[in-house]
C-alpha cells in the first residue's frame, strides 16, 4: 500500500493501538493537540470523537493500527492518520453508508467520522490494510 | 470485575456512572450486574450519569442504548442525565439520537420523573 505523503505541521505524536485502552490513550492524545491549539469545546469533541471511531475500527477490524497525529499551528489543524494492517474494506462506498456493519457496531462509524471532520480521506487495499487520514480545524 | 462503571443505590434508584475509559470487556459484566442489582433490590428506577464522558461514540452509544433496553424489559424506567452540550451536537451529527433512552435534565430532575411516574 503506497504511503501518504505527509500532513503539513510538525509530528505531535505516534502511537500504537494494540489494545482497547489504548484507543483511550490514542484519543487522549488527540484531545491534547487540540488543547495546544486552544481549540473550542464543540471542535475538539467532534474530533477526537471521529477519531475515537477511526481508532476503534483500526483495531476491531484491523487487528491494530498505528497513530500518527501532526500539529499545523499556522492553518489550526491537526491531522491524524490512523494505518492498519488488516484485511482491507472490499467497498469503501458502502461502508462509508449509515446502517452498514459488518460487527456490532452500529453501522455509523465512518460516515459518521468523516460528517464530523474538516478533512477526511480512506485507502484500502484488500489484504494490505486500511489507511484513513482526517483533520480538524481548533 | 469492571471498574470503569460505579452502581449505586441512591433512594431506591439505581445509579449508574459510566466511566471515560469503559471498554468491550467490561459492558457484559456491567450488564449483568446492572440487571442483577436492579432485580435483587427492585429499584424503581435507573439513572446513566455520563457527566464524566467527554466524547460519546458510537461504541458508548450502543452502550448506553443496550443499558436502557434492559430497564425497560425489568420494568425499571431508565433516564439518561448529564450529557455535555458538545456531547449532544456531535452525538446528533452523528446520526444516533437514542431515541429510546429517555433523558433528563440532572439527576435531581431525573429522580422527581422517577417519582412521579409510580
Amino acid at each position: 500500500m503506497k504511503t501518504l505523503s505527509p500532513p503539513p505541521g510538525k509530528p505531535f505524536d505516534r502511537l500504537v493501538i494494540a489494545v482497547e485502552a489504548d484507543v483511550f490513550r490514542s484519543r487522549q492524545a488527540v484531545g491534547r493537540a487540540m488543547d495546544r491549539l486552544g481549540a473550542r469545546v464543540i471542535r475538539r469533541t467532534r474530533l477526537v470523537t471521529a477519531v475515537s471511531e477511526i481508532f476503534r475500527n483500526g483495531l476491531v477490524y484491523g487487528g491494530g493500527a498505528e497513530v500518527v497525529i501532526t500539529l499545523d499551528e499556522a492553518d489550526r489543524m491537526v491531522w491524524v492518520d490512523c494505518t492498519d494492517q488488516g484485511p482491507g474494506i472490499a467497498d469503501l462506498e458502502l461502508a462509508m453508508k449509515d446502517g452498514y456493519t459488518t460487527g456490532k457496531g452500529l453501522g455509523r462509524g465512518l460516515g459518521g467520522a468523516k460528517r464530523l471532520v474538516e478533512h477526511f480521506e480512506i485507502h484500502s487495499v484488500l489484504g494490505e490494510g486500511t489507511q484513513v487520514r482526517l483533520a480538524g480545524r481548533a | 470485575m469492571s471498574q470503569s462503571a460505579g452502581l449505586y443505590l441512591v433512594d431506591e434508584i439505581m445509579l449508574v456512572a459510566i466511566d471515560e475509559d469503559i471498554n468491550d470487556s467490561d459492558i457484559v459484566d456491567l450488564q449483568d450486574r446492572l440487571a442483577q442489582r436492579v432485580h435483587d433490590t427492585g429499584a424503581r428506577g435507573i439513572v446513566i450519569d455520563v457527566s464524566a464522558l467527554e466524547i460519546v461514540d458510537t461504541f458508548v452509544g450502543r452502550i448506553i442504548a443496550q443499558l436502557a433496553g434492559i430497564g425497560t424489559l425489568l420494568d425499571s424506567p431508565t433516564y439518561l442525565v448529564g450529557m455535555r452540550p458538545a456531547v449532544a451536537m456531535t452525538l446528533v451529527e452523528l446520526g444516533m439520537t437514542l431515541p429510546t433512552v429517555r433523558t433528563a435534565r440532572n439527576l435531581q430532575h431525573a429522580l422527581e420523573r422517577l417519582r412521579a411516574t409510580q
